[in-house]
């Protein structure tokens, strides 16, 4: 099943997701070539609102696997359920007197397999889409086996044997470079830069998730936020507190933002993270800000 | 075959003669990536002319932003593939100096250039209009810096780099640099697999491993307490004051990178470079070739502040981690603003372990460090060092085992 681009785009919208035009393209090649997305970019651009709207995309499942330092094979492909295995060995002494086989078949058997992100991603009927979310956290072996898998699509199990895909999944990673991935990895993936989006893009996207929010607040909102990450910051805002804050602007019933500079000034605590960007942002630049977008 | 000719139609018809026009095209394409540091493998070729064959060639827009998927692999290749593409398929100028290698006219950046001359011809000398005009103390370059007998090494290791003329000396010194940078790499990593002991009882791994005993925990499992690497960062400046120490730094950064596992190196003048994959290359003499071409805008004054905050807001996050050492080899003359540089080295302090200033300056008779710019810093740093002599580098070897 392959859409073309414009059936993609016209899907994305409608499950809320406002594209730039080539992530659009990124999604269809994701298809044709069979490769996973890498997306990079700062935190809080939607990258993992991408993933949310691919799976929406095709209707699919969304399995997310989220990376952490220390992540292991146990966590992420598979592991025994080892107490069920205890207890089922010990049922099994008091009724049988123990025959080894039947034991060790019973308790290797699929019945008694937990399955973690990874696994249940390539034993799905309907390709599901695979979010492995900030894969940079995730040690450097962890990333070769990740490789490993994203390639062949099969794993190997000792006890079980070795499970090939049911189907292939859409696979999308997601990094922060916190570390910087590898260069296999890199190759192996459709790579997309995710940047915050422009002023006109960031309304549609506030208008779309907002409700309450009309056009001419949303790119007054819009702008204001872009001025703002202009500013030199520590923590720029990224899209969700933009949401944040447009939510909580509609709700203290704000229609123009020149109308009520207070409120706005009051409630910057949505886009602003940390002390210093909050002295930074001082009523006066605030009301510098707003004089240039209002 | 960088130039770009007149761009072949990309319109489908005539299908034999265009798709082998195409193909070569292609294959041509890949090579200039390949010349701007992408990372691209024969799959990607196959892919590429894939995507071609599926209608993607149609619209120049849309090969653009496929093609573009496909073979950036990061925030990098992303920036500049537009140009690059618009350059070849569409032969528009590049806008900016992204550089289509293999042409030696990219390198117009005095410093580096000299650089890679410097490395080239070993038998060349070393060119006076190397020497910092003005601040020099006149010294006899005849006399100095030739130490012959047996305990050669020795001498040369505590040599000022300043007075290192002879170019067999500088290639001794360079292999020391590096010697040093591997000697210094082991031992870190020797000290981190032997700390690497378990102390906590893993329970469910415990049970696993017993099930053949059925479950009678005779072996235990242990949790071990994994250690983070070391991981070396290096600033380099290589504006002109700095001209002399640089070859020799840069020299030892290669050995750094190339033998520790986990390292990362910029270079700044007036404005910042990652250099760790230029020079990630095997022989230096290239590694030097491909930085000349990185080098963007002319060498003059040094900007560390502004270099700075570029580290701090673009690269930090992916480079630094809690056992960093970040080591920033400069003379501390600062042509920017001296508070921005307070500033940064600030932010730059909250983030990592320890931020060690290498000054070659030091080592000079009757210097302090009153230039605005050092003063500014040093508050700042951790260890304050001179850097003047293969020695002084050794010096630093326990400090930074000490992590």
């Amino acid at each position: 099943m392959s859409l073309s681009r414009d059936q993609i785009a016209e899907r994305l919208a409608g499950a809320g997701y406002i594209a730039d035009g080539e992530l659009a393209v990124a999604i269809s090649l994701m298809d044709l070539l069979k490769r996973p997305l890498l997306l990079e970019g700062e935190a809080g651009v939607g990258k993992t609102e991408v993933a949310k709207a691919l799976a929406a995309v095709h209707s699919a499942e969304l399995i997310r696997l989220q990376c952490y330092e220390g992540l292991d094979q146990s966590a992420a492909l598979y592991e025994w359920n080892y107490q069920r295995q205890l207890l089922a060995i010990q049922a099994h002494q008091v009724e049988a007197g123990g025959k080894a086989g039947a034991i060790e078949d019973q308790i290797f058997s699929e019945k008694y397999l937990l399955e973690r992100p990874l696994l249940a991603a390539i034993r799905r009927e309907k390709p599901p889409v695979l979010l492995i979310d900030e894969v940079d956290r995730a040690d450097e072996e962890f990333e070769a086996f990740l490789l490993e898998l994203l390639s062949d699509f099969q794993v190997s199990i000792p006890e079980l044997g070795t499970i090939t895909a049911v189907s292939i999944p859409h696979v999308v990673l997601t990094s922060n470079g916190t570390r910087e991935l590898s260069d296999a990895l890199r190759r192996r993936c459709l790579y997309h830069y995710v940047d915050y989006p422009d002023v006109d893009r960031e309304a549609r996207i506030i208008m779309a998730r907002v409700e309450g929010a009309g056009a001419s607040l949303s790119l007054q909102i819009a702008r204001m936020v872009e001025s703002i990450r202009k500013e030199d910051l520590r923590k720029v805002p990224g899209v969700a507190e933009t949401l944040d804050w447009a939510g909580a602007l509609v709700g203290l019933d704000v229609r123009d933002l020149a109308d009520r500079p207070e409120t706005v000034h009051e409630t910057l605590m949505c886009l602003l993270k940390t002390h210093e960007d909050k002295a930074r942002l001082s009523r006066e630049v605030t009301e510098r800000l707003l004089g240039k977008v209002a | 075959m960088s130039t770009a000719g007149p761009a072949p139609a990309l319109v489908p018809g005539e299908p034999e003669a265009v798709s082998a026009l195409v193909a070569d095209k292609l294959a041509a394409f890949l090579r200039t990536l390949r010349d701007n540091a992408f990372a691209v493998g024969l799959s990607e070729g196959q892919d590429a002319a894939m995507l071609l064959a599926s209608g993607y060639g149609d619209r120049p827009g849309l090969l653009r932003a496929a093609f573009k998927h496909l073979f950036a692999a990061r925030k990098a290749d992303w920036e500049v593939f537009d140009g690059l593409f618009d350059a070849f398929w569409l032969g528009k100028r590049v806008r900016s100096r992204s550089a289509i290698s293999g042409s030696t006219r990219a390198a117009n950046n005095p410093s580096l250039k000299d650089l890679r001359n410097d490395a080239t011809n070993s038998g060349g000398d070393t060119a006076p209009d190397q020497m910092p005009a003005g601040d020099e103390p006149g010294e006899d370059r005849d006399g100095v810096g030739r130490m012959e007998g047996a305990s050669r090494t020795d001498n040369l290791a505590e040599t000022d780099f300043r007075k290192i003329a002879d170019p067999a000396q500088i290639a001794a010194a360079h292999d020391i640099a590096a010697r040093l940078a591997r000697t210094m790499r082991t031992r870190l990593t020797r000290r981190d697999l032997a700390r690497r002991r378990g102390y906590r009882l893993d329970l469910r791994r415990t049970i696993h491993r017993n099930i053949s005993h059925g479950g009678v925990p005779i072996t235990l499992v242990k949790r071990r307490r994994k250690e983070k690497p070391l991981r070396l960062v290096m600033l380099l400046d290589a504006s002109g004051s700095m001209s002399l120490y640089t070859s020799v730094f840069l020299r030892f950064i290669h050995g750094v990178l190339d033998e520790f596992r986990e390292a990362d190196a910029f270079l700044f003048h007036t404005r910042l470079a990652h250099v760790s994959d230029a020079m990630k290359e095997k022989d230096p003499v290239r590694a030097l070739d491909r930085l000349s071409m990185m080098a963007q805008g002319a060498g003059g004054g040094t900007r560390i502040g502004e270099s700075l905050q570029t580290f701090n807001r673009w690269h930090a996050a992916r480079v630094i981690h809690s056992r960093t050492c970040v080591m920033i080899v400069s003379d501390g003359y600062e042509t920017g603003d001296a508070a921005l540089l307070g500033q940064e080295m600030a932010r730059l302090s909250r983030r990592c372990r320890r931020i060690a200033w290498l000054n070659p300056m030091i080592g000079w008779e009757g210097y302090a460090p009153e230039a605005a710019g050092i003063k500014a810093a040093l508050p700042h740093v951790d260890l304050y060092a001179p850097a003047h002599t293969l020695q002084s580098l050794a010096d630093l070897e326990p400090y930074l085992a000490k992590l």
